[in-house]
């Protein structure tokens, strides 16, 4: 586990994902998305909120480049602070979802027999739920609060994760170093957080990257049906809705918005695949 | 066979059950009933509604008078179309999303399949890269991206389509290929992977060493192993398509099961979002029981386990 070592695995698959173009470009372009959406007050003069009902929409301009919304509001920022939002909404539920995934999955794998037997059954169960029903429901019977939309896009996203896990455990708890540290009595919970879980981190690496865009995805889903973030705050997919509604008059509302998220939704596909190809080169066709 | 197909209609019962039970609690939970934003009804006119629907007994009344209803196929009156139960709006909306989804899936298959078989016959080529990027796109660009961006170049700017509606044929056209393209996306991924695994096969060098045509080797023996993914994808996929998408159904204004769920959340109509949901969870099990027996059907070896 130790560090970046010269023919380390870790090494290795760094070497691999560097020779991949299209997943360095997604890593650029995430990197720079991030940066941008944290130094938003620096980059931009105007706020977020702020009107100015009498400049209305304007198109692309020197002083607005990426043009005005219906209420003045240079689109430029909204996009940066809106980036904000739905980055740390993507961060924070797959963040959610990882911590409930992992442990499930961790637990079930490890105890094995029946314990894992009636923990997967429940997983079986909730997979047929519809959930994105359930998320629905939950942002109108709650309100439209910001930490219930990720605890609840976290509690969704968790499934597949669990399974992957199990999968991953079952195949280590065989080997013997497991065998070694439950003979030197090591404890349950020791031997699930230092031992098991630091080798089943590389899967989990590659599924956590395609689970950010799934639930960026969703929050702007949500946010498109007016569900999750409110306005004067920005998102991506509140803007995307702004967008559609005057899509007739002032088009460049939808198509930048539309433009940013559908660009971060490629880096992190591609940055996925890419990590996914380099941690394991039998499972990469190219 | 018959034994599998029991089982897993059995399998159907509990999770119907958790969903219909977290889904009762979930709506009542709400503060305010359906009927508290009329504002010009006054009080003792909402206790005369509550009082019609049975909405003033106690909740685990309620939930049982609404399992007792369910199970002999009474999905209950909607509480905001007054006069309408649930069924009969099912029964006008259902048919709408069923077309919507049709069309979708036509559009997804007839995508999807050839992009995924064509990428896979020349891998690393043009002719693999084009269409998998194309399949990115289409994957990164979700549909209320995609939905209003036609409208806005076919609709609004070449003038080919209406923007909205679901009146006449060409209605039909712009929802479906927003509806369908990420599909087709999916579809070809996972077609091209599918096909890569079995192309190398053993079985395919015999079928080639008999002599056979090309486009036989590829059309029988290796399409239909390749395209299990495809199948196994399609099941979740054909419920999800059929029952209506909230947000192709919200743009182009289609008067559609996705769109009732939508407003019957909002209007707090617990009947009516409680029956699209059952509804919804029994289609999404049934396609993924379908899809279970083709592909046991399609693959002996799969026959024996569950």
């Amino acid at each position: 586990m130790s560090g970046h070592k010269q023919g380390s695995p870790w090494a290795q698959m760094w070497q691999r994902l560097r020779r991949n173009h299209m997943a360095v470009a997604g890593l650029i372009t995430l990197t720079l998305l991030i940066l941008t959406a944290l130094l938003a007050p620096v980059l931009t003069p105007y706020s977020y909120e702020e009107q100015n009902l009498a400049l209305g929409a304007t198109p692309p301009s020197m002083e607005h480049l990426l043009g005005t919304d219906d209420l003045g509001r240079d689109l430029l920022t909204r996009m940066l602070y809106g980036g904000r939002v739905s980055l740390a909404v993507g961060l924070c539920a797959t963040l959610v979802s990882l911590l409930i995934g992992v442990t499930y999955g961790a637990v079930s794998g490890y105890a094995g027999g029946r314990t894992d037997n009636v923990m997967m059954r429940l997983v079986d169960i909730l997979y047929a739920l519809p959930f994105t029903v359930f998320v629905i429901i939950l942002m109108v019977v709650f309100g439209r609060n910001f930490m219930l939309l990720f605890v609840a896009i976290g509690a969704v996203e968790w499934l597949t994760m669990a399974r992957i896990v199990r999968g991953q455990v079952l195949a280590v708890k065989q080997q013997p170093f497991i065998k070694a540290a439950s003979v030197l009595g090591f404890s349950h919970t020791r031997i699930i957080a230092r031992h098991i879980i630091p080798n089943v981190v590389g899967p989990v690496i590659v599924y956590t990257t395609l689970t950010i865009p799934r639930v960026m995805l969703l929050e702007s889903f949500l946010s498109f049906l007016g569900l999750g973030i409110q306005p004067p705050m920005s998102s991506w997919g509140l803007l995307i809705r702004d967008g559609a509604k005057m899509l007739e008059t002032y088009p460049w509302m939808l198509i930048f918005p539309g433009l940013v998220l559908s660009i971060t939704l490629f880096a992190l596909n591609f940055l996925g695949d890419g990590l996914r190809d380099a941690l394991d080169p039998r499972a990469s066709h190219r | 066979m018959l034994k599998f197909l029991t089982r897993r209609l059995l399998t159907m019962i509990p999770v119907l059950w958790v969903t219909v039970t977290l889904t009762f609690f979930l709506v009542r939970l709400a503060p305010g009933g359906p009927f508290t934003e009329e504002k010009q009804y006054p009080q003792q006119a909402i206790d005369q509604l509550n009082q019609h629907y049975g909405l003033d007994a106690p909740i685990h009344l309620q939930y049982a008078r609404y399992i007792g209803r369910l199970l002999r196929g009474d999905l209950g009156p909607s509480l905001k179309y007054q006069n309408r139960s649930v069924n009969e709006i099912i029964s006008e909306t259902f048919p709408v999303s069923l077309e919507l989804g049709i069309w979708a899936l036509l559009v997804a298959l007839l995508l999807g399949l050839p992009a995924g078989i064509m990428a896979s016959l020349r891998p690393n080529s043009v002719l693999d890269y084009a269409p998998m990027s194309l399949a990115m796109i289409g994957i990164c660009i979700p549909s209320f991206v995609l939905g209003p961006l036609l409208v806005l170049a076919l609709a609004l700017g070449l003038g080919w389509f209406n923007a909205s509606g679901w009146n006449m044929a060409s209605d039909r056209i712009l929802p479906a290929i927003t509806l369908g393209s990420a599909y087709a996306a999916y579809i070809a991924r996972l077609t091209r992977a599918g096909m890569l695994d079995v192309l190398p096969q053993d079985f395919i060098r015999t079928a080639r060493a008999k002599g056979l045509r090309e486009s036989r080797v590829i059309g029988r023996h290796a399409l239909k192993p390749g395209i299990f993914p495809v199948i196994s994808f399609l099941g979740p996929a054909v419920a999800g398509l059929i029952t209506g998408s909230f947000v192709v159904e919200t743009i182009f204004h289609i008067p559609g099961l996705g769109k009732m769920f939508v407003m019957g959340a909002f209007n707090r109509d617990y009947t009516l979002v409680l029956g699209l949901v059952v509804f919804y969870s029994a289609l999404v099990i049934l396609f993924n029981t379908v899809v279970d027996v083709v592909l046991a059907a399609l693959n002996p070896r799969l026959r024996g386990a569950s």
